[in-house]
């Protein structure tokens, strides 16, 4: 269980728990495709990405968004996060291991509030960004 | 091109119910380990009323609209073209299984670059809840591939 975090225990430059996924399976995308309601036949169905011009399926971003949140949670409660955001820089594959991370870069007073700003970012195995993103967390 | 005379265009609202277990199978879905998002004992354990809804489930539900094409439909967007291209959430407030969420979905921005070759699309959504309290606002980028000459 993730505990609030005091604005002086946190320090810029400070790494969040790293989340690591297995090798990306069929099974991982079917499973996001019924849990999330993103039925696109893109993420899950082969015979529509070969008719796509495609050589496989490409996991959902929001796949990799969900994952790169647990690095997130896994440091501080939900209750603290303000603000998430990620942009989507290249597809993920079958196959592929992704390593969410995120650091500290700033800790700042928004609206008299005490937060830490995070850089984010999700890579494949070979060190390939897939999503980069940012976080704005509340301290006590 | 799309027509920016739709930037500021508000769609119809609509409601989505919070549902236990849908959030269990996202969590199973998602790799989600941390009991407190799948067993209600340990979520009331910490303080919360139920499961808690994860960062980006809102996200989901919004797919819930009766039409989630609509937007596409009104702006003339082939979906064989479209890329997501961001997404951010910014939240205000917890949503809990059982809640019944309302997302009002707002057209923010329609702009262009290299010459109209990649158009992008900002979809503003602001989710409250049933006791009308703020939950969060979602900002989703499209980004419109056109083929040269289009």
């Amino acid at each position: 269980m993730a505990v609030a975090l005091t604005f002086d225990s946190v320090q810029i430059g400070d790494a969040l728990p790293p989340f690591q996924t297995p090798p990306i399976s069929r099974l991982n995308l079917a499973l996001y495709c019924g849990a999330s309601g993103d039925h696109n036949p893109i993420h899950v169905d082969t015979d529509f990405a070969h008719a796509a011009g495609m050589p496989d399926v490409i996991a959902h971003g929001m796949l990799s968004m969900a994952w790169l949140a647990h690095v997130l949670t896994q440091w501080v409660p939900q209750t603290a996060l303000r603000q998430y955001s990620v942009r989507f820089a290249a597809m993920t594959k079958v196959g592929e291991r992704i390593t969410c991370s995120g650091e500290v870069v700033e800790k700042l007073h928004i609206d008299g509030q005490p937060c830490a700003r995070v850089t984010l970012s999700t890579v494949n195995q070979d060190g390939q960004v897939k999503l980069t993103g940012e976080a704005v967390v509340a301290l006590s | 091109m799309i027509d920016k005379k739709f930037i500021g265009h508000t769609m119809p609202s609509f409601s989505a119910t919070v549902e236990p277990g849908r959030l269990r199978f996202f969590a199973k879905a998602t790799g989600q380990t941390d009991p407190v998002y799948s067993d209600v004992a340990v979520a009331q354990a910490q303080g919360h009323p139920h499961l808690p809804v994860p960062p980006t489930f809102l996200f989901c539900l919004e797919m819930e609209a009766p039409d989630p094409a609509a937007i596409r439909n009104l702006l003339g967007m082939d979906y064989r073209t479209l890329l997501h291209g961001e997404q951010g959430f910014t939240y205000f407030g917890m949503a809990y299984a059982g809640d019944t969420l309302t997302f009002t979905q707002r057209i923010a921005d329609i702009y262009d670059k290299r010459d109209g070759a990649l158009e992008f699309v900002e979809r503003k959504t602001l989710v409250t809840n049933q006791r009308n309290e703020r939950i969060a606002e979602l900002r989703c980028v499209t980004v419109i591939r056109n083929s040269k000459g289009a």
